[in-house]
């Protein structure tokens, strides 16, 4: 028996016994990231210190990556490339030519577009149309849709907001230091932030001091009639987001701070997606259980009419107002 | 209308709620609540389980006042139940195996983001498994995409970034091709709800209208769930995601989220467009070739890899491809091995990618092969899970990888023709692949360490541990118990419809 500590010959038992292939220490660059930690707590100037020494290393590497690269991939570089390339975009052209032929097809075979006998013209729209404004009391029959018939549906989409707000805050917050001091990747931004947006800016703080007031009114206007014009949450959401958006354009994060903050913007989109759970388990329950849910449908056309529906819509808004303007701050600053 | 029917709607709700509430509230709280949720899921499952044996009849679940074309409606059965017993056994383990990880490779303040993220995926698989509506089926595909990319990106570093970005992209075309499919589906028949979807379509099939448009549905919900599921060609974005995320992301993305969607895709195949129309469809002989090629391809990318978790990775694209390759035999006992397939393999693949966190710990952090010798003497119990996890996805006898296979190779032969064939030699070669590469890492494990080999400082996790042997003794238990299991399977199948 040899020395188990000696690479055997055969290439094969070699690989079977998890052997170091020389080959793919030159094909994987191992970053270690021992060099990131402890950068917070420097000080500015100290921590440029060190990310020129990085740079330099950095650069050190780079050239020695490519010259390992020129050597390892040389051919696979010129005319490898160029033929792949060829090939590439020869195979992207016929897919997406047949892709487009196979969809034409398919909509040209398709029943023609706002025919009477449709299969979709069937009893299921006939009795939202038709029962509509008895069964959910809202004169907008698509408010009485999406939040009364098919309201689990909606509760789903609207959790792809809340989603969709945790995954960005995830993705882009900055945080604290955890001595509590603001981090350096936050001074940083807070500087950008400065250099780059308007500041001061007269004629747009005249007009968003003139239509914010307005543009939110107008949008909590369309929440709150959601049940009885065209409307509802989503759209007046998206109007109220635009607003904040605008205010906060204006007069920067600081003025804005004032009155709406993070953690404000988190109660504000966490409480109405927990009142909708709330309202409509008790109607899916309810229903489900054949037991009379008991919430008076009011006249139809009356602001305070049809159940559920108004204070889903408020809820929905106050979700969608909050995931439009999560999203601007952090993606221009990385918090609010 | 028993209590316990009620089952379905609390899990969605009360998973839905505590991840509302587990944004707010500390990290340690969350991550608990999501392993006690789970649990809790898994209990009451059970119970419904037992009720339906009892009765032996699937029933419908009215979500709101009104019933079925006009409102939301769940519908319950058998192999509904089933699958969510194992799939929220599955991510228990996960969020407990993966949970000291979690606090060392996320950034403190956004962990609780993390348990958010799990809560809704566990929502997500609990709807789209009971749902019986397609449109609700899309809220909740929606849902899970979004909460898988979270996942991925969770340990934030570059490969995980690249491969998250990857990963929506991809998973978003699928969304859009799923999403046209349900637009064809909804102009052809006017319905979404699956049972009239089937009426209409089976009306459509009599008189032979809309042939081309149909096939195209079928077309674009097997690549859209393709995609999203990481078959073959579209497999891309999984090796970077999991092997770079953090453990508990990988275990809960390759043995839950794409499982629920193939399940998803069994339910639009089987139960919305109708298994009669299915069987004289083209698309599906395309699935069974994907399928077989997933199983080579995936094999030997295997082998090809030089680290630990992206050969577990590659592996699951294997393990996909024998699941549609078994749906594509188009035979009922096909889609019986595909569904205990899919089970077996999501017990299997979540223990080892815990032990194979738990094993590159003790090996310096690193995940070569190189390093990890003798991985499995300084951490005896990841070693011994993984080799029975390894052994069990290889088809040892006793075990549940060796059951699925057997009846693959039975709907193999039911089906005959040239598909016997290729089947069963697919299935060899496979197996044999399958051998080489976890039988080069057992042996690797179990090799005496380099002579300059330190043991590098690491903190041992328990619940790391309880969760590998959990998943372990839940395989070996569905190995034994497969025949009760395959029963519940087609007892499940034959409610479907």
């Amino acid at each position: 028996m040899t020395n188990r500590n000696d690479p055997p010959k055969n290439r094969f038992v070699g690989w079977l016994m998890g052997e170091e292939n020389p080959l793919d220490d030159e094909l994987e660059l191992i970053v270690s990231t021992s060099q990131q930690e402890g950068r917070d707590v420097l000080s500015l100037e100290e921590a440029e210190r060190q990310e020129e020494a990085e740079e330099l290393r950095r650069e050190k590497l780079a050239i020695d990556e490519k010259s390992q690269s020129v050597r390892i991939h040389s051919w696979a570089k010129h005319q490898g490339a160029h033929w792949l390339e060829t090939l590439y975009r020869i195979a992207a052209v016929v897919l997406c030519g047949a892709i487009i032929f196979f969809l034409m097809t398919t909509v040209v075979a398709l029943p023609p577009f706002g025919a009477e006998n449709n299969p979709y013209n069937n009893e299921v729209s006939q009795r939202y149309i038709e029962q509509g404004i008895p069964e959910t009391g809202a004169v907008n029959f698509v408010a009485g849709m999406i939040l009364d018939y098919r309201a689990f549906d909606t509760f789903g989409e609207s959790t792809v907001l809340f989603v969709a707000s945790c995954g960005v805050i995830f993705l882009l917050k900055l945080n604290d230091h955890s001595s509590g001091k603001p981090s350096r990747a936050m001074l940083e931004a807070e500087y950008d932030d400065r250099h780059h947006e308007p500041k001061n800016d007269g004629i747009l703080q005249f007009a968003a001091k003139l239509l914010t007031p307005v543009i939110l009114l107008f949008g909590f206007y369309i929440v709150l009639n959601g049940h009885l014009s065209p409307g509802g949450g989503f759209s007046g959401g998206a109007v109220m987001g635009a607003g904040l958006i605008l205010y906060l354009t204006a007069f920067g994060f600081e003025d804005t701070r004032r009155f709406f903050t993070y953690k404000m913007t988190r109660w504000i989109s966490c409480l109405p997606l927990l009142c909708y759970a709330g309202m409509k388990s008790y109607s899916f329950f309810t229903g489900a259980n054949h037991i009379p849910g008991g919430v008076p449908l009011g006249t139809p056309g009356a602001i305070l009419s049809s159940g559920f529906i108004l204070p889903l819509n408020i809820c929905v808004g106050f979700i969608v107002m909050c995931t439009m303007y999560t999203f601007y701050a952090l993606f221009r600053k990385g918090g609010m | 209308m028993a209590f316990v029917q009620n089952v379905p709607f609390l899990c969605i709700m009360v998973s839905m709620v505590s991840a509302v509430i587990s944004s707010m509230v500390p990290a340690r709280i969350a991550r608990w609540w999501t392993v006690f949720l789970s649990a809790l899921v898994a209990a009451l499952n059970v119970w419904l389980l037992t009720f339906l044996l009892q009765t032996n009849e699937s029933y419908t679940y009215m979500m709101g006042h009104f019933p079925a074309p006009w409102g939301n409606e769940l519908r319950v059965g058998i192999l509904e139940a089933l699958m969510t017993i194992v799939f929220s056994i599955t991510i228990l383990a996960s969020a407990l195996g993966g949970m000291d990880k979690q606090q060392s490779q996320i950034s403190r303040p956004k962990q609780n983001l993390f348990s958010v993220m799990l809560d809704l995926i566990l929502a997500g698989m609990i709807s789209m498994l009971y749902t019986n509506d397609l449109f609700t089926g899309y809220v909740f595909i929606e849902i899970m995409t979004l909460a898988s990319c979270v996942l991925i990106m969770a340990r934030q570093n570059g490969r995980t970034m690249v491969s998250a970005t990857r990963y929506m992209i991809m998973s978003l075309l699928g969304s859009g091709l799923i999403t046209i499919a349900i637009t064809i589906t909804y102009s052809l028949t006017g319905h979404l709800l699956m049972e009239n979807i089937h009426e209409s379509m089976a009306a459509l099939h009599a008189s032979g209208e809309y042939e081309v448009p149909i096939t195209v549905v079928v077309g674009l919900f097997f690549v859209g769930i393709g995609i999203k599921s990481a078959l073959f060609p579209f497999h891309t974005w999984l090796a970077d995601a999991y092997s770079y995320s953090t453990p508990s992301a990988s275990s809960i993305l390759s043995s839950v989220v794409s499982k629920t969607y193939i399940f998803l895709l069994i339910k639009i195949l089987y139960r919305t467009i109708g298994f009669e129309i299915i069987q004289e469809n083209r698309v599906l002989q395309i699935m069974f070739v994907f399928g077989i090629v997933a199983m080579m391809a995936g094999s030997i990318d295997a082998i090809g890899s030089n680290d630990l978790r992206r050969m577990c990775a590659f592996s699951s694209v294997a393990q996909i491809g024998y699941i549609y390759a078994g749906m594509g035999l188009k035979l009922e006992a096909g889609f019986v091995a595909a569904l205990y397939h899919m089970l077996v393999h999501s017990l299997a693949k979540s223990s080892m990618f815990i032990a194979a966190s738990a094993l590159s710990d003790v090996s310096g952090d690193s995940k070569r092969f190189s390093d990890l010798r003798g991985a499995g003497y300084r951490h005896k119990m990841a070693g011994v899970c993984f080799s029975v996890s390894a052994m069990s996805i290889v088809g040892i006898p006793p075990l549940g990888g060796f059951i699925s296979k057997l009846y693959f190779g039975q709907a193999a032969f039911a089906y005959g023709g040239a598909h016997q064939w290729i089947m069963l030699l697919a299935l060899a070669v496979s197996s044999l692949l399958n051998v080489l590469y976890f039988m080069r890492t057992v042996i690797t494990l179990y090799r005496p360490p380099r002579s300059d080999f330190q043991l590098p400082e690491h903190r041992p996790s328990r619940r790391a541990d309880i969760a590998m042997c959990m998943m372990t003794a839940a395989n070996l238990l569905a190995g034994f118990l497969a025949q009760p299991i395959v029963d519940l399977i087609s007892r499940g199948l034959a409610m479907f419809v």
